[in-house]
Formats: structure tokens, sequence, C-alpha cells
């Protein structure tokens, strides 16, 4: 029995910031003081605190330190782990009132609500135990024991849940149309090729609590009926990588993935598929041309996956976040799951906030929050007094939102209903100091990049729309090239072959709508000096 | 004549793998440094898949490299949510103390400069990597103190 446990928060955001030091700092520092039996130091995912620096919390005490580094290590092992005094220059207090008494709870603000989060901060990603004894793999369990193929279908077709990947496709549909495809192979496929900017979700899910989203998948393939799973992630995700591979391996152990589970006869096997840097290997066709090792470029459509994916074979792909999801709709039951969120989009969402904002990171909050609420009660506002010009939600492909859209709630339905959408759920906040036209630049050179050049119209298009802002910015800008782009813009939209070609205009005709002013003024200044 | 051994064990490696070349191109790529047109030439013999498809794949993922690069590579993000917490500042001052432009390695052969696609730390930006280290709230002074500690340490490795 440990008299303490220090959760250090191991994530990429803290690792980048020097916690794999101070981790070892602390252990160093314990087994010199001869606490190693008393005090128990514990990897942990995100404890939801992102840019103070390495964080850590003392349990039962429930202090949380932040910014620690290495030299002050020594301090709070001898002040509070020996003397029980907290050391207040490094205390973060930030922490509302009611979660002192949650146990490895890790702090919010706002109204947010954990699901897909529940375990992320609060038990070691590496250790099956603590998984299973918050519910884990009881609804694998649950659904091989007691529960038909259909019967999985039917409560996750009832429960609503719609993909997180940002297409929010109806999940229990897509997984129908594999199930009813007679082959004698099939796969599942989750897609872990997080790479819209500013989108890190899936990366701290897997970091946080890779069981979750292997026991959804086994789950997807008891209900369509396939025995073998991959799991494609970004090849840059180091710590997922290893911390999946781990988790493979001790559920195989286990007799959580592998042959006859649960005495059912149902056999399910997983494979991560590491992929080599390509922002377009998150659409899905591309996906499964890069799984079969060939250039990462879309796939004509229809056929869809579900007929026709992986080596020719049915296939569902799905997100993360949804697979994640699916264990708990499973265990909780549809109705339970619809009691969150709204009618149309049920659940919660997970987002992340990014870009000129106090409190930047991962969030958990129902469907239908408002963008007030996201960004000045949870995300606590923009720094340095400035005011808000603008947010993009869904990253660089997201559409735009104003001002005049603070109260607009965050769901499905809403944004469709203004042309945009959720998309990966990247919230980019910002600031009235930035210059809107330098920006939308740096959005075009991104897809300029990220172009897989398979079709003219993304990869011409988005060059083309490069140039004329190049123009725009460097003071030699004309009237006409307002129409210019949005001639371009509209085109692509409507002709390119895939969602990247279809998607990357949105964020450019969004600033040229509600920002118009800005680029004639740039403009007209430029008009002036030449006519001068 | 190179020494191509390494390659067929590799190859040999992924045989019970289904579609291996990513994965192969991978770990040939970190024991010869990078793709060359012998290297690939020969993997091709070995898995039977014409160079140029082999070539195409080589050249469309970014982890890939035809060319030789140095010994550190130094990937800044420049996406948006980087960009505006003033990445582009951060890029300017790397620039100017290697002296170099993105896509390129100094004289010396010790750097590399890059762009990285978004590494999903936007709560710390700006970010940069130094192969696989990564870096968050940098400024353009610290930028450069964390790559002059390279280069120290590259001296002294030398």
């Amino acid at each position: 029995m440990h008299r303490n446990h220090v959760l250090i928060a191991m994530d990429a955001h803290t690792i980048a910031q020097g916690a794999r030091a101070v981790r070892d700092a602390l252990k160093r520092a314990l087994d010199m003081t001869s606490l190693t039996d008393e005090v128990k130091v514990i990897e942990t995912g995100s404890l939801g605190i992102y840019n103070r620096g390495v964080v850590l919390v003392i349990f039962p005490d429930n202090v949380y330190y932040v910014g620690v580094k290495v030299e002050d290590v020594a301090e709070i092992v001898s002040e509070h782990l020996i003397k029980g005094r907290v050391v207040e220059r490094l205390h973060y207090t930030d922490v509302p009132v009611e979660k002192a008494a949650e146990m490895g709870a890790a702090p919010r603000f706002g109204k947010q609500q954990r699901v897909v989060l529940k375990n992320a901060g609060v038990i070691d990603p590496e250790s099956l135990e603590e998984y299973i004894a918050r519910d884990g793999y009881e609804a694998l369990g649950k659904a091989l024991t007691t529960m038909k193929p259909e019967d999985v279908i039917d409560i996750v077709k009832k429960s609503g849940i719609q993909g997180r990947g940002g297409a929010f496709f109806p999940t229990g549909l897509k997984w129908s149309f594999a199930a009813a495809e007679e082959a004698k192979q099939k796969y599942i496929i989750c897609n872990a090729d997080e790479g819209e900017p500013g989108t890190f979700k899936d990366r701290l899910i897997l970091e946080g609590d890779p069981h979750s989203v292997i026991e959804g998948m086994a789950l997807a393939g008891y209900a369509v009926g396939a025995d073998m799973g991959y799991i494609y992630i970004r090849g840059e995700y180091r710590m997922s990588i290893e911390r999946l591979n781990r988790a493979i391996q001790h559920a195989t152990e286990n007799g959580l993935l592998g042959e006859n589970l649960f005495d059912s006869g149902f056999s399910f096997n997983l494979e991560v598929r590491e992929g080599a840097g390509a922002y377009i290997c998150g659409e899905e066709t591309a996906l499964i041309e890069s799984i079969e090792g060939k250039r990462g470029e879309p796939r004509d459509k229809p056929p869809f996956p579900p007929s026709v994916g992986l080596w020719g074979m049915p296939t569902i792909v799905n997100n993360v976040e949804t697979l994640a999801n699916v264990p708990q709709i499973i265990l909780k039951g549809a109705d339970w799951y619809r009691s969150m969120g709204t009618e149309k989009s049920p659940g919660t969402k997970v987002f992340t906030m990014v870009g000129n904002i106090n409190n930047p990171g991962l969030i958990e909050v129902p469907m239908g929050t408002t963008l007030r609420e996201i960004i000045y009660d949870i995300g606590q506002g923009i720094p340095e007094g400035k005011g808000f010009m603008l947010a993009q939600m869904g990253g660089t492909t997201g559409g735009i939102l104003t001002e005049k859209h603070l109260d607009l709630p965050m769901s499905v339905e809403a944004l469709r209903e203004i042309g945009s959408g959720l998309g990966s759920g990247a919230l980019l906040v910002v600031d009235d100091s930035q210059d809107v036209v330098e920006l939308v630049e740096n959005f075009v050179e991104f897809f300029n990049h990220e172009s897989c050049g398979k079709c003219t119209l993304c990869r011409e298009g988005n060059g083309r729309l490069l140039e004329l802002l190049q123009r725009i910015n460097a003071g030699k800008g004309r009237m006409a090239d307002l129409n210019l782009m949005e001639d371009l813009a509209v085109t692509m939209m409507k002709g390119a072959f895939c969602g990247l070609g279809q998607a990357a205009p949105v964020p450019i005709l969004g600033c040229l709508k509600y920002f118009r002013d800005d680029f004639v003024r740039k403009i007209g200044a430029a008009e002036m000096a030449a006519a001068a | 004549m190179q020494d191509l051994t390494r390659v067929d064990e590799i190859v040999q490696h992924y045989s019970d793998v289904k579609t291996p070349l990513i994965y192969i191109l991978k770990d040939v790529q970190k024991e010869y440094g990078f793709l060359s047109d012998v290297v690939l030439t020969h993997i091709a013999k070995k898995v039977d898949i014409p160079l140029s498809e082999i070539y195409g794949v080589a050249t469309f993922y970014s982890l890939f490299t035809i060319k030789p690069k140095g010994k550190y590579v130094v990937r800044c993000c420049n996406n948006a949510p980087c960009y505006v917490k003033k990445s582009k500042e951060v890029l300017d001052a790397i620039k100017s103390y290697l002296g170099v432009e993105v896509t390129e390695t100094t004289e010396c052969g010790t750097f590399t400069l890059e762009f990285t696609s978004c590494l999903g730390l936007c709560a710390v930006a700006p970010v940069m990597m130094v192969n696989d280290e990564v870096y968050g709230n940098l400024t353009p002074e610290k930028a450069v103190a964390i790559l002059k500690d390279y280069k120290m340490k590259g001296l002294s490795n030398a």
C-alpha cells in the first residue's frame, strides 16, 4: 500500500516541455530518500493542463504542480512528500473545488463531460488492469456472450453516433453496409492518421487510453464479421505507437484479442500500420492505398470501402474518437448516449482549442455547447487583452466563424445550416492583431503543399490561389483578383476529386465573405501606390 | 560497390507482412541514411515491384528522402496554429542562424532545415523537432539557443 501517488502527465505536450527528465529525477530522488515503497509514481496521459510546463498531481492530497523543472524535484520530495508541506511557488490552484474530491480527475473548466476521455489522465495507460478496473472490456464480454452481431449494430444505430473523423456519417449505418456484404474476409481500420492542423484529440486518446480504441475495434469486428483490424497511425506519433503496441500485446496475452474470445467462437487480431508522412492519407481510400504499400492517392467512389476496401474486401474505416465511444454505448445503452448532446447530434465531442487562447488544449463537452462557452468559459478567453477576430472550426479545411457566431451551438446541424461543419474538432482562435489576408495565404500554403497531385483542380487550383495571395500580400494586388479567387475556389469545391480539394477553398471563401474589407483595403492601397 | 546485404535482410524480415513496401523503405532509410537510386533499384528487384512505382512511393511521403540529409534535421511547424503564435519569426531566426533556406542543408552537413506537418502539439505552439526530439513554446532566441547546443554536440561528437 502506498501512502502517496504521484501522477505525472506524460503526453506529447509535456514531453515537449521536459517531462521525461522530471520523471527520471523524481524516481532518482525517491530512491535516494528510500521512499519508493511509500510513494508510487504513475505515468499517465494528459492531465488537461497544456501550456504550463511539466504537470504532476500528488494524491490523496490532490495538489497540482505545474512548471516543474528537474531542479524543483528535490524540494517537492523533501517538502511535500516527506514533510507534507505544499510547495506554494509551483502550486496550481485553478482547479475547481468540486474536483478535489474526485480521485484522479483532471481539472476542467466550464461544462465539460467526460465519456471518451473518462480514463485519460486517470489511469496508467500502460496498465490493462487499470483499464479493466474501470469497466474495461466489459462491453466486449457482454456483446460476445449475450448479444448477436445485429444487436450490436442496432444499439450503435439507435445511439445516433456519427463518425468523429469529420464527415459525421452515421456509424451504425456504415457498419450495416459491411455486415450485409458476403465475403470471406472483412477488415476494420482505425483511422489514426491525425494530420489536420490543430487537431490532437486522437493522439491524446491513444496516449491516455489505448485499450478503449482496441475494445471499440473488436466490437466493430464482431458487429460486421471481421476478424482482422489495422490501426493506421502517423509515423510521427511515436508514443501512441509504442503504447498501442504494448496494449495490443497485453490484450492478446490476456485473451482479449486473438482466437475464440470469451469462448464465443469470435476471433479478432490487430496490427498497427505506420504512415510515412502524408496529410492526404487521412482520407479513407488514400489510407487504404497506403496500407497496400502504394502512394496515398484517393480512389474513385463508389464503390465505398464497406463494399470494396482493403485488398478489395469489405472494410470499415472509423476514427479513433468514434471507436473509443463504442464500448460505453454498448455497456450503457443508446438512451444513455442520447441523453447527452442535441437531438440530431447525440453524445459529447472532443475539441482541441488552439491559437490565441488562454487555456489551450483538449476538452470534451456535450454537442451543442456554444462557441462563446468554449472560448470564454472553458478556454478562458483571449490573451493580452486582445479582441476576438475569428475562429476556424475543424482544422485548416474548416469554416470561418466570427463574432456573430459566438452564440451558435456547436453541433453538426447548426453548423451545417451556415454551410460549415465541426470537422476534426480543432478550434483555432485568432485575435484581432493578426492580418487576415496573410493568414489566408498561410492556409493556402498548407493546401498547396499537401495536395497529392492526382487531380488538376486541387493541384493547380491551390497553386494559382497561392500566387494570387502572395501578390496581394506583396502589395501588387488588383481588385479583379478577388473575383478570380472566388471563381477558382467555387470551381474547386465543385470539381475536385476528393475531400481535400473540395474543402480547401472553404476557409478562403469564408474570409473573403466576412473580411472582404481587409482584402479591399490592402489592394486599394497597392493600386493607389501604383497610380502615384 | 555499396554493401546491400542489409537491404536483403530487411526485405526478408517483412516476408510475412502483407504489402510491406513502406516498412521496407523506412528501415532501409534508417540503415543507409537516404534512399539512393542504387538502393531503390535493388529493392525493386527483391520485391518484384517496378522501380518507377517504388520511386513514386519514395517521393510521395514526407518521411522518405532520396537525398542525403544533415546530421540533425530541424523540422519547423508553420501550420496555422503555430503561425498565429508567431512561428514565422522563429523560422526566420533559424534560417538566419543556419544560413540556409527550407529544404537546404548547411555546408558543414550538420543541419538540414525542413517544414513539418502539424505535430499535434499546438497547445505549446510554436514547435519544432530536431531529429526525434520536440521543442515547444519557442521564441526566436530559444530556438537559436537549442540549435547552438546541437551544434556544440555535433562538434564534440565529430
